[in-house]
């Protein structure tokens, strides 16, 4: 055996050596031998009806080689694309699911809406024929925020769908809500927003496909986090093209966040017309491509009612949300405002009865699907918000209240009156490692000195928790999921001994090919070197349904600790033979297949040579070859969380928040490698600060334009908006995973924008201020420093 | 981008004919601008003239009572000029925040102040020094130059060659970055000169602007309290998803004071 | 039109289209991929490479700029002379974990490469203003920081030594 590297070591990581030298592949560095170029034509209106395409100029530009548009995607019978949820209201009505065809038939819906695909020999004469295009549309008003889409008279996307109102969905007893609410001795109230987001990954958004006549085989490579999910929505719901005769691959990709986790229509355009045009088409979207064609984030609007007895107990929690889901269905989007929003909103309390109403909604908007955390850092957000409201309003202290209503750690399993049982967690062990990390007990000092300065200084709680490890596929299906959500990995011995390992999930950026290189080697016993990952191809890897919700360790590193459990049993029936000894006596330990009680030994290496050189073998009773294969499906989802603590600093003369402190202590499980888990926590909370502080998506209602399309208008955090974060972890292990893991991809994103939300109202509480809308933007505070409605007090 | 032909004239005259014999040619310096408006295909010269190749146009120079900076000298050059440092340190500051670093590698003075853009630092400094703007044919004084939104008073194929600061008893820079661009939300020079203080604004309209009412404040007594109640009217002023146009007055007397602070510092 | 220039230590002479970008030149023409275009409004610094030694946004400047000057690249990165190393700064972002998805990193490397060299005391505050420039969406910047502030004072070793 070698350099075993395991479970809980924090060895550099294996990816990086081709990131560092700029020896990354990712789509928009491969090139194919006869490569066109495409560019989509997209819509500059909200809202019009599309009247006609006239392609003459175009096609008769220099290097053009064709135009495509919806007409030509109807002549040939083709699919739109499909939503991988279908939701019911109360009633079990199912939503509205208008089509969304691949390129605009008949309206577009918003701005960035697809009308045309122009291809040509070089981008340059693709982009000059696009602007020859003479495309007719006939202008229509726009509605782009929620609260004025479901007005009467509000323009109307679908005929068929009265009042934008795609599912008017629920979950709770309302009636036991009601009751409690009657019995209350204060009821706390609060509307709010939840700013629309655009996730911007780094590597903008990318395809190349290639038709080979001769085996009739497509292949797709894409900037994706799911390429399995691709080649079946794609292939079987779009395209018709036999899953076998389908590729794709989304090679290294440059950060997702949710973004690359749908199934977009330009991939179904590029594939369809590279067998069209018979060469291979690239398409790489500019960043202001990728503002009005990503999918967009969050967009709440909503009013929640806490109802507390006189000790500050939580009764009740009745929450009304309408939710954007932009112009048409994405992939996730209705389950992100639902499903994945409403049974959150118990977080670590024991509140035990539970409403939540969430209208659907269409608007002349960027469709609106899952961004990291999705639907769970909206619900923390609601909840951990009105939290410090009730405290505020009757007087007790944030954190008295949070401790006399969470799930004390023997409580679990903990069945909440939302759907969800968490398996295990320890909210009040997390929120007293954060107040000593945070040293909150000399916050007074700190806040005094701030005042000195003529700064407010402000601290604010979020004792959060998340459902993540996507999904129990049963219960996923009886939410309205219309596919499985297991994962799978084949773990392949090579001969010598070395070990390559085909799984399911996709690594952009959280470290897979080291992670699950650790799982292998401390279960194996073999080096660190001697372990490969392989992902992100349907042709190399067997089946997978890719990286989101946190689930690529809890689901597919589940799947990989199956497989490998595979082939110990099955090395340990070679062992037994090569060893003459029976089956149950064999141990495998630290490389080795021993039998028990002997030095009879037999090494890894040894085991694996024996089975693909089967000389002296069980032929008749065992296959040769070690390689083996399993698929997980979770029995429930797992329950990370934590305390997150926030330390503003706010100049009332520019209404400027400046973030001071940050502290995190998160409940993940088992930690396989701590420095990437810490990577993930600093990312994930910098992405929910950004949400807090700085990001927001702001459409002009009437005409659908996008007015912060661009990074000069989308504010994203940058290195000095940032203090040193202190994140440290307090975990409970998990019951159901085999490792006891639970996720920490999203912990940081769904913790954070409460915190520090929480922070500034803090900073502001004196001036009668009780809640601030994300983004806490200078002159949002400014603005709310002019109106507040008692004196500066004399500090 | 559109294809362009590129031309990379050695003598300020051929840089000249060239921009006034082919009708839409632009000037290009370190192209901060010009380059990724070509990119978003919202520009389609014919041609482009580098000023890069032209002789003498890089460079500081030591005059007495004024400092001569070459239009084409980067921004990083300024910032770290020794000289500049020690003569206008408001100048040298205003430099280090323009951009990033990588734009401060490429982007030059000329180019920035014949931009005019309405949140570019420069013509704030330009005109709170009361500087001159030296052309290929004339000299330009900064009041007579800025003429609104991207509008000088440049004559087609005439070339910035240098902007020739008076060195000021004080001054200051302050600048307010809108978040997400870092371009001046609103920034604001103050300058004190024996004779007087002016006060130049940017980012708050649509072009750079002098606040007389502070000018005269601070002529008294050049102290941020003497500012404190001069508010900026709001109408004219810039209102857009990152400030409104009273947050933007109001900044307007907040970045005054500090930089009156950083002057006196 | 032609034009020559010292490529990471190589002369190298391309034909160019003048409505060129470094970036697209260095990715298409010469088939150095390490340097990434992640917006198109000089925001990101993805694209930063050294230009006579200093960074620059090769996404905002024109092929014709090259004529004559060298060129750095993150493919031209190496570590002691004559050595398999990779650069410090490289070293130190592997070391403190400061990438996640690599699409940024090349630039921040350009970048923090640039800042120390200018700098020889960096503080985290010249960091994290150095760092403006050049967004990541995976780190948080933390370890970027830390990183670049490690692989500064491993620059400044070696070149004592």
């Amino acid at each position: 055996m070698g350099n075993v590297i395991g479970i809980g070591a924090a060895p550099k990581r294996k990816e990086d050596q081709r990131f560092l030298t700029g020896r990354g592949n990712y789509v928009s560095d491969i090139k194919r031998p006869g490569m066109t170029a495409g560019v989509f034509v997209r819509s500059p209106h909200g809202h019009a009806v599309l009247r006609g395409v006239d392609k003459s100029a175009a096609l008769a530009s220099a290097g053009v080689i064709a135009v495509l548009t919806g007409d030509d995607v109807k002549v040939e019978g083709l699919g739109g694309l499909p939503c991988g949820w279908g939701i019911s209201d109360a009633k079990g009505v199912p939503m509205k699911e208008p089509p969304f065809p691949m390129l605009a038939q008949g309206k577009v819906r918003y701005v960035g809406d697809m009308v045309a695909f122009v291809i040509a020999e070089t981008p340059e004469q693709a982009n000059a024929a696009a602007e020859l295009l003479t495309i007719d549309y006939e202008v229509l008003p726009s509605v782009v925020g929620v609260l004025e889409a479901v007005r009467p008279g509000a323009p109307q996307l679908f005929d068929d769908v009265p009042n934008n109102i795609c599912c008017d969905w629920e979950l709770g007893d309302k009636g036991a809500v009601e009751t409690a609410f009657r019995k209350a001795a204060h009821v706390a109230k609060l509307s709010l927003v939840n700013n629309r987001l655009i996730g911007n990954p780094m590597e903008p958004r990318a395809a190349i496909a290639e038709y080979e006549p001769g085996t009739d085989r497509f292949t797709l490579w894409t900037t994706s986090q799911f390429p399995h999910v691709v080649r079946f929505l794609m292939g079987a719901l779009v395209l018709n093209i036999p899953q076998h005769k389908l590729r794709v691959v989304a090679p290294d990709v440059g950060g997702g966040f949710g973004v690359k986790q749908f199934h977009y229509g330009e991939e179904a355009v590029i594939t369809w017309a590279a067998k069209r045009v018979k060469r291979p088409i690239k398409w790489v979207a500019s960043r202001s491509e990728g503002y009005v064609s990503d999918r967009h984030g969050r967009d709440h609007v909503t009013e929640a009612e806490l109802a507390l007895d006189e000790h500050g107990k939580f009764l009740a929690f009745r929450v009304n949300t309408l939710a954007n889901m932009g112009g048409y269905l994405s992939t996730f989007g209705p389950n992100i405002p639902t499903n994945l929003y409403g049974p959150l909103l118990g977080g670590v309390y024991t509140t035990p009865a539970i409403y939540c109403n969430v209208k659907v909604v269409f608007t002349n908007t960027v469709p609106v699907d899952a961004y990291r955390g999705a639907g769970r850092p909206e619900a923390t957000f609601v909840l951990e918000r009105i939290v410090d409201v009730a405290a505020s309003e009757m007087g007790i202290d944030r954190v008295e209240i949070r401790r006399r209503n969470m799930i004390p750690k023997e409580a679990y399993p903990y069945q909440t009156p939302v759907l969800v049982q968490y398996d295990s967690g320890d909210p009040m062990g997390c929120l007293d490692g954060a107040l000593v990390a945070a040293d909150v007990k000399n916050f007074g000092v700190r806040k005094a000195a701030s005042a000195s300065k003529g700064k407010f200084r402000g601290l604010g709680y979020s004792t959060y928790v998340e459902a993540c490890g996507l999904a129990p596929s049963r219960f996923a299906g009886r939410l309205g999921a219309r596919g499985g959500l297991y994962e799978s990995a084949t773990v392949r011995v090579h001969p010598t001994g070395q070990v390559t390992v085909m799984i399911g999930t996709h690594n952009h950026g959280q470290g897979h090919e080291t992670t699950f290189a650790q799982i292998v080697s401390e279960k194996l016993g073999v080096s660190f070197e001697d372990v490969d990952i392989v992902f992100g191809d349907t042709d190399r890897v067997q089946f997978g349904m890719g990286t989101y919700g946190s689930r690529s360790l809890v689901v597919g590193g589940a799947a990989l600790s199956k497989a490998t459990d595979k082939v110990i049993a099955k090395g340990k029936k070679i062992a037994a033979h090569l060893l003459e000894a029976a089956e149950v006596d064999i141990q495998f330990e630290a490389g080795n297949f021993s039998v028990a009680g002997t030095d009879r030994i037999k090494s890894f290496e040894e085991i694996a040579g024996a089975a693909y050189v089967p000389h002296n073998y069980p032929l008749e009773v065992l296959e040769p070859g070690l390689e083996e294969q399993a698929y997980y499906d979770p029995v429930n989802f797992t329950y990370p969380g934590g305390c997150h603590i926030a330390e503003v600093e706010v100049d009332p003369e520019t209404g400027t928040v400046t973030l001071v402190s940050y502290t995190a202590v998160d409940d993940v499980g088992t930690v396989i490698n701590p420095m990437i888990v810490e990577g993930q926590l600093h990312g994930g909370i910098v992405q929910g600060v950004g949400q807090a502080l700085f990001e927001n998506a702001v459409y002009d209602e009437g005409s659908g334009q996008l007015l912060s399309g661009s990074l000069m208008d989308y504010c994203m955090p940058r290195a000095d908006h940032m203090p040193m974060m202190k994140v440290a972890t307090h975990s409970t292990l998990c019951t159901h995973t085999p490792m006891g893991v639970k996720g920490c991809g999203e912990v940081g994103t769904i913790g954070s924008p409460a915190a520090v939300i929480n922070a500034v109202v803090d900073a502001l509480s004196h001036l009668g201020v009780t809640h601030v809308d994300m983004p806490a933007t200078p002159n949002r505070i400014w603005r709310l420093l002019q109106n507040a409605s008692l004196p500066v007090a004399a500090e | 981008m559109k294809p362009f032909a590129y031309h990379q004239p050695d003598q300020i005259p051929d840089a000249a004919k060239l921009l006034t014999s082919i009708e839409d040619s632009k000037l290009v310096a370190g192209g901060m601008t010009l380059i990724p408006t070509l990119k978003q295909r919202l520009a389609n010269p014919p041609a482009l003239v580098d000023l890069s190749r032209l002789g003498n146009l890089k460079g500081i120079t030591d005059d007495g009572a004024t400092i001569t900076i070459g239009a084409m000298t980067p921004h990083a050059v300024v910032a770290a000029s020794k000289l500049v440092q020690a003569k206008i340190p408001g100048l040298a500051a205003l430099a280090s925040m323009i951009g990033d670093p990588a734009v401060r590698s490429r982007g030059t003075i000329g180019g920035s102040v014949a931009n005019n853009d309405p949140a570019a630092d420069y013509p704030a400094g330009v005109l709170g020094l009361g500087a001159a703007i030296v052309t290929s044919t004339r000299e330009i004084a900064a009041d007579k130059f800025f003429l609104g939104l991207f509008e000088t008073a440049l004559e087609t194929g005439e070339i910035i060659t240098a902007i020739r600061f008076p060195v000021p008893l004080r001054a200051g820079y302050t600048k307010f970055k809108a978040p997400a661009s870092r371009y001046a939300l609103v920034g604001v020079f103050v300058a004190k000169f024996a004779d007087g203080v002016r006060v130049a604004v940017t980012g708050a309209g649509p072009g750079v602007f002098r606040v007389p009412p502070m000018e005269a404040a601070l002529s008294e007594n050049f102290d941020p309290s003497a500012i404190a109640a001069i508010k900026i009217d709001n109408d004219g002023l810039t209102s857009d998803i990152h400030a409104e146009a009273d947050y933007r007055a109001h900044l307007v007397t907040v970045m005054a004071k500090r930089a009156v602070d950083a002057a006196l510092s | 039109m032609q034009i020559s220039f010292t490529l990471n230590g190589r002369p190298t002479t391309v034909d160019v289209e003048p409505a060129t970008l470094v970036a697209e030149l260095l990715r298409e023409q010469l088939n150095l991929t390490g340097t990434h275009i992640g917006c198109d409004t000089s925001q990101c610094g993805a694209c930063v490479v050294h230009l006579d030694g200093l960074p620059v946004k090769s996404c905002t400047l024109l092929a014709p700029a090259l004529d004559g000057a060298t060129l750095l690249t993150i493919e031209g990165l190496q570590g002691a002379p004559g050595s398999n190393q990779m650069h410090p700064m490289q070293e130190a972002f592997r070391e403190h974990h400061g990438l996640q998805c690599g699409f940024c990193t090349p630039g921040m490397l350009m970048t923090a490469i640039a800042l120390a060299a200018e700098k020889p005391d960096l503080t985290e505050s010249d960091v994290r203003h150095g760092l403006e420039g050049n967004i990541c969406r995976c780190t948080g910047y933390q370890n970027i920081v830390v990183s670049v502030m490690a692989g500064a004072a491993a620059m400044n070793a070696a070149k004592g030594e």
